[in-house]
């Protein structure tokens, strides 16, 4: 799913293209008419795909468009109808959950082990690459391997004898499959911050180590006093990432639970597809994908406006 | 020398791997089992190395053709997006076209759009226009969706290449589409690599667009088939584990070969995935 390409790739795209000197002007509308076409490609695809489809999304939110066949123009009915409807109200609750999770362990996970990463000298590389590998396989694989090792009957619980975990139902549980779907993907998902917060050690001074160790700072004085503080932009960042995420999460939920048992895994995303494919509802559908895009651009919004304020994030 | 001792630090480091790598361990373990050793021990190593199963999990579930319709797919955006993406940053950082500014604007907003926000207008334009369930359909998807990205990924490769050469083939009278292709493109070629290899993983991985676009089983990809299969086989893990496996293996090779590229260039992207 796309997000936003901020951090180093959006930090040079912000550098200017330097100008160049004014050559021969029949020459230079040759090379920028050959530049528009080289553009054309690019342009004609993202026109067809997202541009004309997201624009026609905000026509259609507007109206009781079933997908097929004509349509009526009801106003704002389709938002008011959203702001009521308590299956939305509930996912939106669930999406919640799901960013305070997503905000906290893999968080935890990948600032930890990057830090003790950066910490040592041996076996770097390997660790490295070895919590990256989830993040490389796909989504329906992991939720298969996770969906036997937690079996109530055959998996890890009972396999290793593990009281609590024997004979316990994950995903077929409402009130654990939101946390167990959610787990799955952090397992596969919490490599890529790792990584994320490791190159952005690595920038960090490494004078400022030296300097605490001779005043006597542990592992912990260190993270919190020079760590923590250096990587503050790419802890931002990824907080902005991991919001926006959370707010659109479909695979996991789709493949593992779609959304059940009675509801407990349903989020915003996976409703929206059930009123498009099982309801008909693509007027309504749009006007929720209008919605979560408004939550989506909110927190670019806060996060474009934090840099402009010249907070270093 | 330090005031902590590595022996902790190691210790919870080596906790992570087992949890990042055991997982994969023991599917390779059940991909090899017979279904009665599974049955006994669903985690430890099988008594002895047996085939079979991938045999099996190949013919059941039709992966010849489901991992055909793959590399088709994944080629396909590959080839697609490199070519759109190395002519947009070509022209956006060298050719100084009018309106370059708005594109590169539009490339940064477009790589946080939402799938919600286009999806449903897209999926009837797509039934109005017949790419609906078909693979060249779904590319045109991807090379829209890696596009944006893959072109501000190639820009900031292009603001770090010195132009003297370009320059130099002008001066020899080289025209802009010989400049492009003779001095452009090889100095280029790491970058496109990265690109390559990052759309390659996404494209193959994809899940939310092949199981909304392709319904023909003949027609989709391993991931949205292997979805089906573990449905229809749920109880027998041996089979589910060894389709895994074969679905993940082009996948790991290359990312174990070619690692660094791989994490440096998604760590650039910021993608989900």
């Amino acid at each position: 799913m796309a997000v936003p390409a901020q951090g180093r790739v959006a930090d040079q795209a912000v550098v200017p293209v330097p100008a160049r000197r004014r050559g021969n002007s029949a020459h230079l509308r040759a090379r920028r008419r050959f530049g528009l076409l080289l553009l054309l490609p690019l342009i004609v695809v993202n026109l067809l795909v997202i541009v004309g489809p997201s624009f026609a999304a905000m026509y259609y939110s507007f109206t009781d468009w079933t997908g097929i066949g004509g349509y009526n123009w009801v106003g704002l009915r389709n938002y008011t109808d959203l702001v009521k409807d308590p299956d939305f109200r509930s996912g939106l609750l669930h999406n919640l959950e799901w960013t305070a999770i997503f905000l906290t362990v893999p968080m935890a996970m990948g600032l930890m082990g990057a830090f003790l990463l950066s910490r040592i000298t041996r076996f770097r590389m390997l660790f490295r690459v070895a919590y990256f590998i989830p993040y490389v396989i796909a989504g329906v694989v992991s939720a298969s391997v996770w969906e036997n090792l937690l079996d109530p009957q055959q998996g890890l619980g009972s396999a290793l004898g593990i009281p609590g975990l024997e004979g316990t139902t994950f995903f077929g549980d409402p009130d654990r499959a939101l946390p167990a779907v959610a787990f799955v993907d952090i397992w596969h998902f919490w490599g890529f911050l790792l990584v994320l917060f490791l190159a952005a050690m690595q920038g960090i001074d490494r004078e400022l180590y030296e300097a605490a160790r001779v005043d006597g700072a542990g592992l912990w004085r260190e993270f919190r006093d020079i760590t923590l503080p250096g990587i503050r932009p790419t802890l931002v960042f990824a907080v902005v990432l991991v919001t926006i995420w959370s707010f659109l999460t479909f695979d996991y939920i789709y493949i593992i639970t779609q959304g059940g048992p009675a509801g407990a895994t349903e989020t915003a995303a996976t409703l929206l597809y059930k009123e498009v494919f099982e309801y008909d509802q693509a007027g309504y559908a749009a006007a929720m994908g209008l919605t979560l895009s408004l939550v989506a651009l909110v927190v670019m919004g806060l996060y474009g406006l934090a840099r402009k304020l010249g907070w270093r994030v | 020398m330090r005031n902590y001792r590595q022996a902790p630090v190691y210790a919870v480091l080596a906790a992570l791997f087992a949890f990042a790598v055991g997982p994969l361990v023991v599917l390779l373990f059940n991909a090899l089992k017979t279904r009665q050793e599974a049955a006994d021990d669903a985690i430890g190593p099988p008594s002895s190395v047996r085939l079979q199963n991938f045999v099996d999990a190949f013919q059941q579930g039709d992966l010849g053709h489901t991992m055909l319709n793959s590399a088709i797919i994944t080629a396909g955006t590959v080839v697609g997006v490199c070519v759109i993406s190395v002519l947009a940053a070509y022209a956006l950082t060298r050719l100084e076209i009018r309106g370059g500014g708005v594109v590169t604007a539009y490339l940064l907003v477009a790589t946080a759009i939402p799938a919600q926000l286009f999806l449903v207008p897209l999926f009837f334009l797509w039934t109005n226009l017949g790419l609906y369930d078909s693979r060249f359909g779904l590319v045109v998807i991807y090379w829209a969706l890696y596009s944006p990205l893959a072109t501000l990924m190639l820009r900031s490769y292009f603001v770090g290449l010195p132009r003297d050469f370009e320059d130099a083939a002008r001066i020899d009278g080289a025209g802009e589409l010989r400049v492009l292709r003779d001095v452009v493109l090889p100095l280029v070629r790491p970058g496109l690599t990265t690109v390559a290899l990052v759309v390659g993983l996404f494209a193959w991985n994809e899940f939310f667009f092949a199981i909304t676009f392709l319904q023909d089983d003949t027609k989709m990809p391993v991931v949205t088939s292997f979805l089906a299969f573990t449905q229809n086989f749920s109880r027998d893990w041996t089979l589910t584990s060894a389709a895994a496996l074969i679905i993940v293996l082009p996948v790991l090779v290359l990312f174990l070969g070619l690692q660094r590229k791989f994490i440096d260039g998604l760590t650039a992207s910021g993608l989900k995935g």
